[in-house]
């Protein structure tokens, strides 16, 4: 005869309760683990997706995911020349927020080199790649944006062609992706305004130096537009991308383009641990911590009601070791709760989890890894937090039945 | 041959506390009850009754003194010469004055743990169980937890558990109390037939002088004082 189950039946209510408190907890314990896998997910979904076995990066930093990273535009050619290089093309990277019907809209901006980058690995849910050179965009479902819908970015408007699926940034904004003329001219439209006081300054720079002075051409220069002045045009690009030719020695390559003075280069392999190891790894100690302490809290709050209920059953357990019950039959009934109680909340925990994660504002993802290692642990609580109440009923006398 | 007496105690003393806090519950108590013999036990509150029954029934060893069930000496002084637990599984069957069933089980299945207990199968104990409920009359709610049954049916299941191993010595504490004089008369009529079937030794703790005619054997305790009381003639 099982006690265990008969003590639950006789109290159903209350397991109940208890089970859906505890699977509560549980939840937001596999959540945590969930909510990590889905910012490393994130993180590194466009590193993955994208097709880069080198990344050439402004000298002596980390790159776009990591810090800002500017490099000419010119960068694309040199590194073409490269042996082994198969192709090279611009990456412009960078996040804005809008307004769209009263609600903040947070883009990462990702330009593509058109025409040799219409976004045919961007896994589309809905629509198309990119079919002209301006004002057409692919958006991560996640921004809410639907096909043929026009937003204005800039001085410009786009199309949304293109409904892409879980390409989110590891900042978790979804990514829109415009070519990569159209991701500069979001990123540097300035106003009319701005662009006349800063014309108006350079040319007075320029009249009170020497420079000015003596070549009057120079301050005509200084009304043109930034870009159209190479010795002075900021470098518009992110990083270079390169892909390398079939046979190719990435290492071989990685090392000729580290012998630029003004550029760092990266592997695929490399880019991808500096964003882990970078912003991503405080986020993984942070929720790591706090899964560890919400593990603890479960633990605790276990025990605190398996005490409770061996309590409950004081009478009933000294009445057992009274008829001659051995020691085994009452651990067997505490431990049995304990371990319905923790697999019972485990499954409630999954249930709801799976229904609940998905109406998250990032992605939870749920692995197999991380499924089975808290089910290790429900296992191994389940049995530690039964300790309390097992020590309590092993100390009872049969005596008590009779009080 | 078989050793007559289903309960030996000899010279049991029982002290609480030492020193000014001694107290003195049982004074070297002796007692033989023989197979099949029923013995009521009578006493005011704080006698020493109760003791005596929990040293016999191996839950509060005493002082001094030895306890020998069916010959075989179980505690010698506080020291058991046996698995108490086991001992009390296998030979003792146990009646209170409240029924102290387990709140959760039904009716049979307070039976039938306690024979599920001694090694019977779930479905031999089961059928056992659903016979002696039969028998005393609570087949019937057989299914009813304690909680929906009176307080004589919770009591005839007590009773039915206490016999169900078929024990060589039954223990009772005021198993009437609770109960009207019909059904006391009942469970007492019980304990008799039982003790006579079974060949168990029964001690039972009573108020109820109406029922000591069913007794083969009475004993009075006083202030931890044990003495054997003539039956009156009928």
């Amino acid at each position: 005869m099982n006690l265990a189950v008969r003590d639950i039946r006789h109290n159903l209510g209350r397991f109940v309760l208890t089970t859906l408190g505890v699977g509560m907890l549980l939840m937001v314990v596999m959540g945590m683990s969930g909510i990590y896998r889905g910012i490393v997910e994130d993180a590194t979904l466009l590193i993955d997706r994208i097709d880069a076995d080198l990344w050439i990066v402004q000298r002596d930093t980390r790159g776009p995911f990591a810090e800002v990273s500017r490099v000419p535009a010119n960068l694309v050619h040199r590194a073409l020349a490269v042996p082994g290089v198969r192709t090279a093309r611009e990456f412009v990277y960078h996040t804005i927020q809008r307004e769209r019907n009263g609600k903040p809209l947070r883009i990462s901006v990702l330009g593509l080199s058109w025409p040799r980058d219409r976004g045919e690995w961007v896994p589309l849910r809905a629509g198309r790649p990119l079919g002209q050179s301006h004002f057409e965009m692919i958006a991560d479902e996640s921004l809410g944006l639907q096909l043929g819908d026009t937003i204005a970015l800039g001085k410009d408007s786009y199309s949304v062609v293109g409904i892409a699926k879980s390409m989110i940034s590891s900042n978790g904004d979804g990514i829109g992706f415009f070519t990569v003329a159209d991701a500069q001219a979001i990123q540097f439209n300035i106003p009319g305004e701005a662009i006349r006081l800063e014309r108006a300054a350079r040319a007075a720079r320029g009249g009170r130096s020497d420079l000015g002075t003596k070549q009057p051409a120079l301050l005509e220069q200084a009304g043109r537009p930034a870009g159209e002045l190479p010795a002075i045009a900021r470098p518009q690009l992110s990083a270079v991308m390169v892909a390398v030719a079939p046979g190719g020695d990435p290492k071989r390559i990685a090392q000729i383009i580290s012998g630029w003075s003004d550029v760092s280069v990266y592997t695929h392999k490399g880019q991808r641990e500096l964003l882990l190891e970078g912003s991503v790894e405080k986020i993984r100690r942070q929720i790591g911590l706090f899964r560890l302490l919400l593990t603890v809290i479960a633990a605790i709050i276990m025990a605190l009601i398996l005490y409770t209920l061996t309590l409950d059953k004081i009478h009933s357990i000294a009445l057992l070791k009274l008829i001659g019950a051995p020691n085994t039959v009452v651990l067997g009934l505490i431990l049995q709760q304990a371990l319905l109680l923790g697999v019972c909340g485990y499954g409630i925990a999954y249930l709801i989890g799976q229904r609940v994660f998905p109406l998250f504002p990032r992605r939870v993802i749920l692995t197999e890894e991380d499924l089975l290692q808290l089910a290790a642990i429900v296992l191994l609580i389940s049995v530690a937090s039964s300790v309390l109440g097992i020590w309590k009923a092993m100390r009872v006398s049969p005596n008590e039945a009779l009080s | 041959m078989q050793n007559p007496f289903a309960i030996e105690i000899q010279n049991l003393t029982k002290i609480y506390g030492s020193g000014n806090t001694e107290v003195v519950a049982m004074r070297d108590a002796s007692m033989q009850v023989r197979h099949g013999e029923v013995v009521a036990l009578l006493g005011p509150s704080g006698s020493g009754k109760s003791t005596l029954l929990t040293a016999v029934g191996l839950i509060n060893p005493p002082t001094s003194g030895r306890v020998l069930i069916a010959g075989q000496i179980v505690l010698d002084g506080p020291l058991p010469q046996v698995n108490l637990r086991s001992f009390r599984r296998k030979h003792i069957g146990f009646v209170f004055q409240k029924s102290n069933l387990i709140p959760f089980l039904t009716a049979v299945e307070n039976v039938q743990i306690a024979l599920e207990l001694n090694g019977k199968t779930p479905r031999e104990a089961r059928a056992h169980a659903m016979e002696l409920l039969d028998y005393l009359g609570v087949g019937e709610r057989a299914a009813n937890l304690p909680s929906m049954l009176s307080g004589g049916q919770q009591q005839r299941v007590a009773v039915a558990r206490a016999l169900a191993n078929e024990p060589s010595v039954i223990l009772a504490d005021e198993p009437t109390a609770a109960l009207d004089s019909q059904r006391g008369r009942q469970v007492m009529d019980l304990f008799a037939m039982v003790a006579h079937k079974q060949k168990a030794g029964v001690i039972v703790v009573t108020h109820d002088q109406r029922s000591l005619d069913l007794f083969d054997t009475i004993y009075e305790m006083e202030d931890g004082l044990l003495r054997r009381k003539e039956k009156a003639a009928s």
